[in-house]
Order: structure tokens, then C-alpha cells, then sequence
């Protein structure tokens, strides 16, 4: 579906082709999602060889409805970062935008395959592209980017040597079959550690909490048009991948049973929140804070997972995609910011209320989201959630859910208050603008330049160009209305997938 | 104890190598030694593979006598975790093509590839 876009973004108008084609993929994911949801699954054999022989592609309710989420934040984001690309990519803007594309297309792939080794090709194209887009930002971004290559390639490995078990204990790739074949057989020590592999390497690649150290330094120092574009979607689509596992490729309940896998989620997911959040609080740059808040907001996906209930399942996805939207906007936030003013540390946004006022309408839209305040997407994953817990008898998952709202809304309203209560004071940014992660401008024009003068950017800021706010504006806005529209999408989407 | 290492030496053997690899990416201090351990990790997997879809006294998955009935699958090795294999060096070769091009570029930038002056030069 997203595959044939690559092909064609060589060439000079790259961005155009890049916002078109994402654009045409998000309506053929939505064309998809309707479909599905009028006449069920959509199957296609690769190659015309039905499986078990060949590769199938199946776009069910679930798939779909990622995909679709995957697309549109993604449309979204390029569209938003059009200068900073400009500025950072330069000339090469094609490669960066063919990289971009590879990047979509690897994701789409891992959504849509119903195959266990095609999976893990798509994962590694979308890594390779998320290693080098991640390396182009300077300096610290090369070291950063090298870093994820080799833990990612780590994730990767994990994940085939898990395959290889389950295929030699089951003799299919085809994610339905091995359910069938798995759910007739004893249970055996060789799937059990299948399992254990696999979920190590998706946990490494949706930077699930003790795997998580390739996933602060990378946001941080990517390049602002790339942290944007990974933050909302490139964990999400490992997160996807372990749902998958739990509805496709085991059978019911018995990750739950036999492996321990679910439980270990559930612990690791419940430590991803508590640490996630009390990282973000201590952070002094803001697209740091926001990895470290996207760890613990990845920790409540897998506590979703990890309860192997369909409603946990439902929270976990309906998160999946408020988190998409949540973090896009932030991000995007961020980078308009820095475009503005050129700073990104949590002092540089003092007094920007006034400055700034719709990319900080925008930033508080999706800040108090995702402390999960009630008309807001993020109250409803949480929400859900919740509820799972308390299905499932499991308190501790309720109080950790309750009591991540406090921590996010500690470190939220540390930013709020900077924004839009203190004046813009002369020596109070001094200390703490100094940042490591300065985007390394390759044709020398940083924007960074006046770091040292806090005033003078507050003075000098205005707000960002309206093809920056407009997008910003509608993921914005896509928070509220994900939030009203949850019980639509919750009942009518995501359940009939689950079951 | 010995008996069970040689029945299934080619696993000993893999697991092993996941180990020597894994050592390399999280002990050594140089990228290029990281890096060699990734290939080695990577290649411990193609070698699991390879090695699961053997069988002892089997022959090339090739049909041999047409229309003789001597399709008996057992009589053949199983191709496709070879076939998978191909696969995944060719991954494999292009993961280890791009990190090598970030070393270059690393280096150029640097003029050093050992981890921690890196990090200390990215600190200042």
C-alpha cells in the first residue's frame, strides 16, 4: 500500500512527492478501514502463491486502523517540518526524503505482512532508515544514531532467533497457521523460549523499560524533522507488532499461561511508567523531557498488552494512537519553537505564551492530554486502561495508571507555568540553555546562534509560519476530537479487532 | 554431559557465538569491535537456522527422479530456512554497509572511534 511511494521521491520536487504520497497512503488506509469494517479482512497473496506457501498481506480491523494512524500523523509531520528539513537536509533534500518514504513503508509493511519472517525484513528496513535519519543530526546525533544501530540490530537479531524457534517447532511462518499448530500441540520449552526472544526484540525495539537507552539520546539529538516524525510512530508500530503477536501468532491466553511473557510486560510496563515520568520531571531540555514521558507513556501501552484481556488490548491500541497524536504535537511544538527562537531548553519557553500563542495553545492542548484531563484523547486511554485493571483484579495497574497522571502533570505544569505565568525574566534562562544536542547545521546557518541572549529571543519571537501552525494545529485539535470520539472508535473499531 | 554437546553441537556451537557477539557489542570500547560483534551475533543466527533445517541422510531439495513418487519429503533437506537465511544476509550486509558508513563518518568527524573520547567530545 505505502511500498510503491518510495520509488518515486528521487527527484527534485522530493518534498511534494513525500507530502503526496503520504497523503495518498493515509486515504488508502482509510479507504482500507472502511472496507474492512464493511466487509471484513482484506487478504492479498504475494506473488499469487496462497499461503502456507506464500506471503499473505491481511488488513483487519486492527491493522487498519494503525495504519491509518501511522499515515495521517505522518502526512501530518512532514507537512510541519517542511523548513526544518529544508534547513537541515539542504540539497540532499531527495535522499532525506527517499529516507523518509523507506522509513513509512518499512512501518506499513510491518503492519499490513501476516507473516512472521517478512515482519522482521520490514522491521529492519524501517530501522535502517530510522539509523540513518537519526545520524543526521550532527554531532551528537552521529554517535546517538550509531548507537541505536547496534542496539536495534540487537532487537533485530533477538527477534529472528525467536522465529526460528517457533518454525522449527511449528514448520510455519504464517502468523494464523502457527496458532492453529500451536494451540493443537503440547506445550514445549522451544516455544516457550520462541516466545521469550521475540518479545525481547520487539521490547528492544518499542524501548520497553531496561531496553529503552538507545530511545532519549536519539530524540534528542535527531534532527527536529526526524524526532518529530519518529516519536509519534516508529515505537508505536513495535508496540503493534507485540499486540499482534498476542492476537495472531499465540493462541489465546497462552503467553499468559505457558510463558510468562504477559506478566513480565505487566511488571516491565508498570516500572516504564513510574521511571519514565520521574525521568521526565528531572529534565532540563524539552525534547529529552518528551522521550523520557514517551517511555512512560510506552510503559501504559504494554501494561495494556501485558494484561492479555481484550480490554487491555483496547487500551493499548486506543493509546497507541492517542500517543501518536499527543506526541506529534508536542514535538512539533517543539521544533516551532526552535525555529522561532532556536532554543529547546524547558527555561528557553519562559514568557513564550505571549509570543508564540498558537504553537503554545498547541503544545498545552497536547501537554494536558497527555495528563489525561477528561475531554482529552489521553483521559480515555488511561481511562480504559484503568478499567482493564480493574477487570483483571489487578490494583497495582490501577494505581500506577491514577498516579502517572500526578507525575505527568508534575513535569507538565513545570512547563506550563514557565510559559504562561513567569514574565520573561532577563537571567533566569542562563544556566540551563546551554544544550548538548544543538542540531549541527549543515550549511552553518544554526539557529542556535543567540543562546546566550534569553531576552532577546523573547523579545525577537514570533509565531511560526502558518504551514507549520496549521498542521500543529490539527493534531492539536485531533486530541480533543479523538477524545469525544474514543467510545465511536472503541466499539465500532478496535473491539470487533480484539476479539 | 559431553554426549549432549555433541549431539547437538551446531546449537552449543550458535549459542556460543550469541554470546561471544553480545560480549562484544556491550563490552568493547571501540565502534568497530561493536560492530564486528554484531556480525558475529548475526552470524550465530543464520548458523542456527541453517543448521535446524538439516537432516541427517537427506539430499539436495531437489526433485531427482520425475514421476517416480520419490517425493517423500523426508528424503530431503528443508530449503526454506536456508532460503529465509539468504534473506536475512542480505539484511544483515546492508545493516553492516550503513554502519560502516557511519564509522567513516564518524571518524572523519572525530578523528577517533574509541566510545568514550566520543562521548566526551560530544559533552564539550
Amino acid at each position: 500500500m505505502v511500498i510503491p511511494v518510495v520509488t518515486r521521491t528521487r527527484s527534485g520536487v522530493a518534498f511534494s512527492l513525500a507530502l503526496g504520497g503520504s497523503a495518498l497512503s493515509t486515504a488508502a488506509s482509510a479507504w482500507a478501514l472502511a472496507e474492512v469494517l464493511a466487509n471484513g479482512s482484506i487478504r492479498y497473496d504475494l506473488g499469487g502463491w496462497a499461503p502456507p506457501v506464500g506471503i499473505q498481506y491481511v488488513v483487519d480491523e486492527v491493522s487498519a486502523f494503525v495504519a491509518l494512524v501511522v499515515t495521517s500523523v505522518a502526512t501530518l509531520v512532514i507537512a510541519g517540518t517542511r523548513r526544518w528539513a529544508e534547513r537541515e537536509a539542504g540539497a540532499r533534500a531527495g535522499p532525506f526524503y527517499a529516507l523518509v518514504m523507506l522509513l513509512l513503508a518499512g512501518l506499513g509493511g510491518m503492519v499490513v505482512t501476516a507473516d512472521l519472517f517478512n515482519l522482521f525484513v520490514f522491521l529492519e528496513i524501517s530501522s535502517l532508515a530510522a539509523y540513518t535519519l537519526v545520524f543526521l543530526g550532527g554531532r551528537a546525533g552521529m554517535l546517538a544514531g550509531f548507537r541505536y544501530l547496534v542496539l536495534g540490530s540487537i532487537g533485530g537479531a533477538f527477534y529472528l532467533l525467536g522465529v526460528g524457534f517457533l518454525y522449527f517447532s511449528t514448520g510455519t511462518l504464517n502468523m494464523e497457521e502457527t496458532a492453529t499448530i500451536l494451540a493443537a500441540s503440547p506445550s514445549s520449552r522451544s516455544v516457550q523460549a520462541g516466545a521469550v526472544f521475540i518479545f525481547v526484540g520487539l521490547g528492544l525495539k518499542m524501548a520497553l523499560v531496561p531496553l529503552h537507552l538507545w530511545l532519549p539520546d536519539a530524540y534528542t539529538h535527531a534532527p527536529s524533522s526526524v524526532n518529530s516524525l519518529l516519536a509519534p510512530i516508529m515505537t508505536k508500530v513495535g508496540a503493534y507488532a507485540m499486540v499482534r503477536m498476542f492476537l495472531s501468532v499465540f493462541p489465546d491466553g497462552y503467553l499468559k499461561d505457558e510463558a510468562l511473557v504477559a506478566d513480565g510486560l505487566l511488571v516491565l510496563g508498570l516500572v516504564g511508567i513510574v521511571f519514565g515520568s520521574v525521568a521526565a520531571i528531572r529534565q532540563s531540555d524539552i525534547r529529552r523531557m518528551l522521550a523520557y514521558s514517551s517511555i512512560g507513556q510506552l510503559g501504559l501501552i504494554a501494561v495494556g498488552i501485558g494484561l492479555a484481556t481484550p480490554l487491555g488490548l483496547v487500551a493499548a491500541l486506543l493509546h497507541v494512537m492517542n500517543h501518536a497524536v499527543m506526541k506529534g504535537t508536542l514535538f512539533l511544538a517543539a521544533a516551532s519553537v526552535r525555529l522561532s527562537t532556536g532554543l529547546s531548553s524547558v527555561n528557553g519557553l519562559t514568557g513564550l505564551g505571549r509570543a508564540m500563542p498558537l504553537t503554545m495553545a498547541c503544545f498545552t492542548l497536547g501537554a494536558l492530554s497527555m495528563v489525561g484531563i477528561p475531554p482529552m484523547a489521553g483521559f480515555f486511554s488511561k481511562w480504559w486502561a484503568a478499567q482493564a485493571g480493574v477487570e483483571s483484579g489487578q490494583w497495582v495497574v490501577v494505581a500506577v495508571v491514577l498516579g502517572s497522571s500526578l507525575l505527568t502533570a508534575v513535569y507538565v505544569f513545570i512547563v506550563l507555568e514557565r510559559v504562561y505565568l513567569r514574565p520573561a525574566l532577563p537571567a533566569e534562562g542562563h544556566e540551563a540553555s546551554e544544550e548538548t544536542g544543538v542540531p549541527v547545521d549543515e550549511t552553518g546557518d544554526a539557529p542556535d546562534a543567540s543562546d546566550e541572549g534569553v531576552p532577546a529571543h523573547v523579545r525577537g519571537a514570533s509565531e511560526s509560519p502558518v504551514d507549520v501552525v496549521l498542521p500543529l494545529a490539527v493534531l492539536a485539535l485531533a486530541t480533543v476530537v479523538l477524545g469525544v470520539a474514543n467510545s465511536f472508535i472503541v466499539t465500532h473499531v478496535l473491539e470487533p479487532g480484539v476479539r | 554431559m559431553i554426549e549432549e554437546i555433541a549431539a547437538r553441537f551446531p546449537y552449543w556451537m550458535c549459542a556460543a557465538l550469541i554470546a561471544v557477539g553480545l560480549f562484544g557489542m556491550i563490552q568493547k570500547r571501540s565502534l568497530v569491535k561493536k560492530l564486528i560483534g554484531m556480525n558475529i551475533l548475526q552470524s550465530a543466527i543464520i548458523l542456527f537456522f541453517v543448521a535446524g533445517g538439516l537432516r541427517e541422510g537427506a539430499t539436495l531439495p531437489i526433485l531427482l527422479e520425475q514421476g517416480a513418487g520419490n517425493a517423500d519429503a523426508a528424503d530431503y533437506v528443508n530449503p526454506l530456512p536456508h532460503v529465509l537465511m539468504l534473506t536475512a544476509i542480505v539484511v544483515n550486509v546492508a545493516i553492516t554497509g550503513v554502519a560502516l558508513a557511519f564509522l567513516v563518518r564518524i571518524h572523519r568527524e572525530f578523528g577517533s572511534l574509541d566510545e568514550e573520547s566520543l562521548i566526551e567530545q560530544v559533552r564539550q
